[in-house]
């Protein structure tokens, strides 16, 4: 293939990295924007809904359409209500004091993690697309599969806008996120908006698996990566800033694809890593947050 | 008894113990307890920095790793004699925990954590990028001629034991001498509250610095040990579940004590070693103790016997 | 290092236009300060004044937006908090800042230790010095936590004093002590006077009127008056910027 048309293709394939990143990062980035707090276990999450996938697109048998769109509305229920029991059971009773919230997470983490271990098992699994529809280019066949993902990408990241900044839901996230007492004061039922906010952040990530799971396979250790990643996209993108998320899922999904041409993929995420960490040391706003004086 | 000697009679009759223990035990556990002695050694080095100076680092696994690949890699591919790999072990880990230090003290809380699991995640891809030397995830064996200390052969069950005991008793006897000196009480002013104690005229980042370079040089010191004396070096050691174990005993025993890591490490090793063989979802013990312990007993066994019992328990 | 400000030798801490400002909003403007060795000096004036800013900035909590200042003939406007303390300042909090979960005993020695590290017998002597002066020794052994209020002051105090400094600066010191207890910091101070230079801020201007040998007045950041307690007390521009209150 010439560059042009290959070019296109990364393209396409990093748009559908960004968009499946930008919505898991989107959940990390509002949980810690809000409640300030690190959900380490965010990826297991992830790893959730497309377990729960799976599950539900065998259970419900039929045409693969009809069980994925159940497992679309099922499994980021579940995810939240999971994650809103933890935020209510463990995360309230540490008073969301920042390091015992990680360390708390992180055994919440090996909960989930191992639990889907003993009942779902260690093999990776697929998930029929609910439609296997290709549409063709003068070079080349694509998945319209793959065009759908970043279309409810988009749309739930619209929806997600529109919440937080148009809808009265949105207003008092935003007044908890600014004056967590303040809002309390003017009797904003703060530990329910953190349930919640904790249940939101997870059914996205869970909403994010089961859109790529066809495209994947289902894995109990699959929330690895995408926990690593979302890490270093709200960190470069700002904490607790949501067009910095989006922004920086972009950037990042596009430029894997171009990276994976020049470095391994070993190599890839050490510059990664280190990238995050330096960011964190001269950079701790990231490069979209308000600096501090 | 003042405390000091009610300290001394403790660790002095712990160590003991363990020594009667060398003798007695059955092969299975003697080799067990072998194991969580230098395991204990790596969590004492961890709880000098989270118990003691309040710092929570998720990526100690690094430093553990360093000691090890210091020692594995000279003796593997440069035919280091034993002694200078475990010296050259333990340097590494020193120069690395200085380098980490001097970046990740610019950061604090859990700006911090992060900062730590990211470098400690960059050493386990970098021991997998450089796999051709380290042999990756699957890691390689240290012949048994090679486990030579000072004419010792440690690969034999009952010299390692009394290797791994010697560590373990100096290294106690480092940290008791620490933890009762100014420095010591300092860092955990630190930990307590650090602006009351910049205020008091302390140069809070050298004393940070310092108990993170030596936090990481003790930790490094367990991992260069614990691959000559059971031979084998392995990235699964530079994970990340590796930089929560440490934390994990050191939560469960008592953050902050000083036969806390000991205590921690013995307990989840054999509970792990029991539930490994009902499940190979053993992990799940180890979530559920996190987030029990985070929930109701931050100050663990050790630190719930100080409290209730033992003021005097360094 | 050149001495700084006044050429009066006695000098124990000088500041030449000491200014700080928070993006457009100017806390202290333009301060010189000039403070006698043995001397007890009241810094007051109205909330806002920039009172606590401009203590910060000689202490090193702050750093200077411009100015700067000198503590024993040295200029120290570069050097950090921690530094500063051990040439001999020594701060208590606005809202005090102790070692909870440490006992009194162990708080008292913290401050001492820094002179004193080598010998635990001489440290142990001065703590229970410290204690004693502000009548807390009977409870040495106690958690801090455990203490009241007032008493939290004092074992500060008492910090201050294990420090044997030369400049204590006190930051509303009898903010929420009962009657007795402001009593007791009055008999406190006045054993201290001539030994050590205190510099306290103060909204009480009972206790002002009553220890101060010298009084500053603040206001919008900048020194509104200056002079003995009769002085500042008839000063009508003093009086009209607290508008009766304090």
């Amino acid at each position: 293939m010439d560059f042009g048309p290959y070019l296109l293709l990364a393209s396409l394939e990093g748009a559908v990295q960004s968009a499946v990143l930008a919505l898991t990062a989107v959940g990390l980035s509002l949980v810690f924007g809000t409640m300030r707090v690190v959900n380490v276990a965010h990826g297991e999450f992830f790893m959730l809904g497309a377990v729960l996938a799976w599950w539900v697109t065998t259970f419900v048998g039929l045409h693969p359409a009809v069980g994925f769109i159940v497992a679309l509305v099922v499994a980021p229920l579940a995810a939240g209500v999971i994650a809103a029991a933890a935020d209510l059971t463990v995360l309230k009773r540490l008073k969301y004091d920042p390091e015992s919230t990680i360390v708390a997470t992180i055994g919440i983490l090996y909960i989930i993690q191992q639990v889907v271990l003993m009942t779902y098992g260690p093999d990776a699994r697929p998930v029929q697309a609910p439609f296997s529809h290709r549409f063709y280019t003068p070079w080349f066949g694509y998945s319209s599969y793959k065009l759908f993902v970043i279309g409810i990408a988009i749309l739930l990241l619209l929806g997600v806008w529109v919440l937080m900044a148009k809808t009265r839901i949105g207003l008092i996230l935003r007044a908890t996120q600014l004056d967590r007492e303040m809002a309390q004061a003017f009797g904003i039922p703060v530990e329910r908006v953190y349930a919640l906010v904790f249940g939101l952040g997870a059914a996205l990530a869970a909403m994010a698996a089961v859109l790529i799971v066809p495209i994947q396979q289902a894995h109990y250790l699959m929330g690895g990566d995408p926990l690593l990643l979302s890490f270093i996209v709200v960190i470069i993108g700002g904490l607790g800033s949501l067009m910095g998320t989006v922004v920086a899922a972009v950037l990042i999904g596009m430029s894997d694809g171009i990276i994976s041409v020049f470095f391994t993929p070993t190599l890839a995420k050490i510059l990664a890593t280190l990238l995050v960490a330096f960011v964190l040391i001269f950079r701790p706003n990231g490069l979209f947050g308000k600096r501090s004086s | 008894m003042s405390d000091i000697r009610k300290s001394l009679v403790l660790h002095g009759g712990l160590i003991a113990l363990l020594l009667l223990l060398g003798f007695v035990l059955p092969a299975y556990h003697h080799g067990n307890l072998a194991r969580v002695m230098v395991l204990a050694v790596y969590a004492m080095g961890y709880n000098v920095l989270f118990g003691y100076t309040g710092l929570l680092s998720l990526g100690h696994a690094m430093f553990f790793a360093a000691g090890m690949y210091g020692m594995g890699l000279t003796i593997q591919h440069l035919g280091f004699s034993a002694e200078a790999a475990l010296l050259t072990g333990v340097v590494a880990a020193f120069v690395l925990s200085t380098v980490v230090g001097l970046l990740a003290l610019r950061t604090t809380g859990v700006a911090f954590m992060i900062v730590t699991l990211m470098f400690a995640q960059t050493g386990y891809l970098v021991v997998l990028y450089f796999g051709e030397w380290t042999r990756g995830d699957e890691g390689f064996v240290i012949q048994k001629a090679s486990r030579v200390i000072a004419g010792i052969d440690v690969s034999d069950p009952g010299n390692r034991y009394l290797a791994a005991l010697a560590l373990f008793a100096i290294c106690l006897w480092i940290i008791l001498k620490l933890v009762q000196a100014p420095f010591g009480k300092v860092l955990i002013a630190i930990r307590e509250n650090e602006d009351r104690a910049r205020m008091l005229g302390y140069d809070i980042f050298r004393h940070k610095l310092i108990a993170v370079i030596v936090s990481g040089t003790i930790s490094g010191t367990a991992g260069a040990f614990y691959g000559l004396l059971f031979g084998y070096t392995g990235a699964s050691f530079a994970t990340v579940q590796y930089s929560i174990f440490p934390l994990l005993w050191v939560l469960l025993g008592g953050a902050g004590t000083v036969t806390g890591p000991l205590v921690g490490a013995l307990f989840m090793f054999y509970l792990i070693d029991i539930t490994s063989g009902l499940t190979s979802a053993y992990m799940l013990f180890a979530g559920i103790a996190l987030v029990l312990l985070t929930l109701f007993a931050r100050q663990g066994l050790v630190g719930e016997i100080r409290r209730r019992f033992a003021p005097w328990l360094p | 290092m050149a001495a700084l400000g006044s050429t009066a030798p006695n000098n124990l801490l000088t500041t030449q236009g000491l200014s700080r400002n928070f993006g457009g909003l100017q806390a202290v403007s333009n301060v010189n300060f000039d403070l006698p060795e043995g001397q007890i000096r009241a810094l007051i004036g109205p909330n806002g004044a920039g009172k606590t800013t401009f203590v910060g900035m000689l202490c090193g909590r702050i750093s200077a937006s411009a100015g700067r200042v000198a503590f024993l003939g040295e200029d120290v406007t570069m050097l950090p908090a921690h530094k500063r303390i051990s040439r001999g300042m020594a701060y208590t909090f606005q809202i005090t800042s102790i070692f909870g979960r440490l006992s009194l005993r162990e708080n008292v020695a913290l401050a001492v230790r820094r002179r004193l590290a080598g010998n635990p017998d001489q440290v142990q002597g001065e703590v229970e010095n410290a204690l004693s002066r502000v009548g807390l020794l009977d409870r040495a052994d106690q958690t801090a936590d455990d203490l009241s209020y007032g008493h939290q002051r004092l074992l500060e105090i008492a910090m201050g004093l294990g420090q044997k400094p030369r400049l204590l600066i006190l930051d509303e010191p009898t903010q929420g002590l009962a009657d007795s207890e402001i009593a007791d910091f009055k008999n406190l101070i006045r054993s201290m006077a001539g030994q050590t230079t205190i510099l306290l801020i103060e909204h009480n201007m009972d206790v002002v009127m009553e220890m101060a040998d010298f009084i500053t007045v603040l206001n919008f950041g900048e020194i509104l008056a200056e002079g003995s307690p009769e002085q500042i007390h008839a000063n009508a521009d003093v009086q009209a910027a607290y508008l009766g209150t304090g």
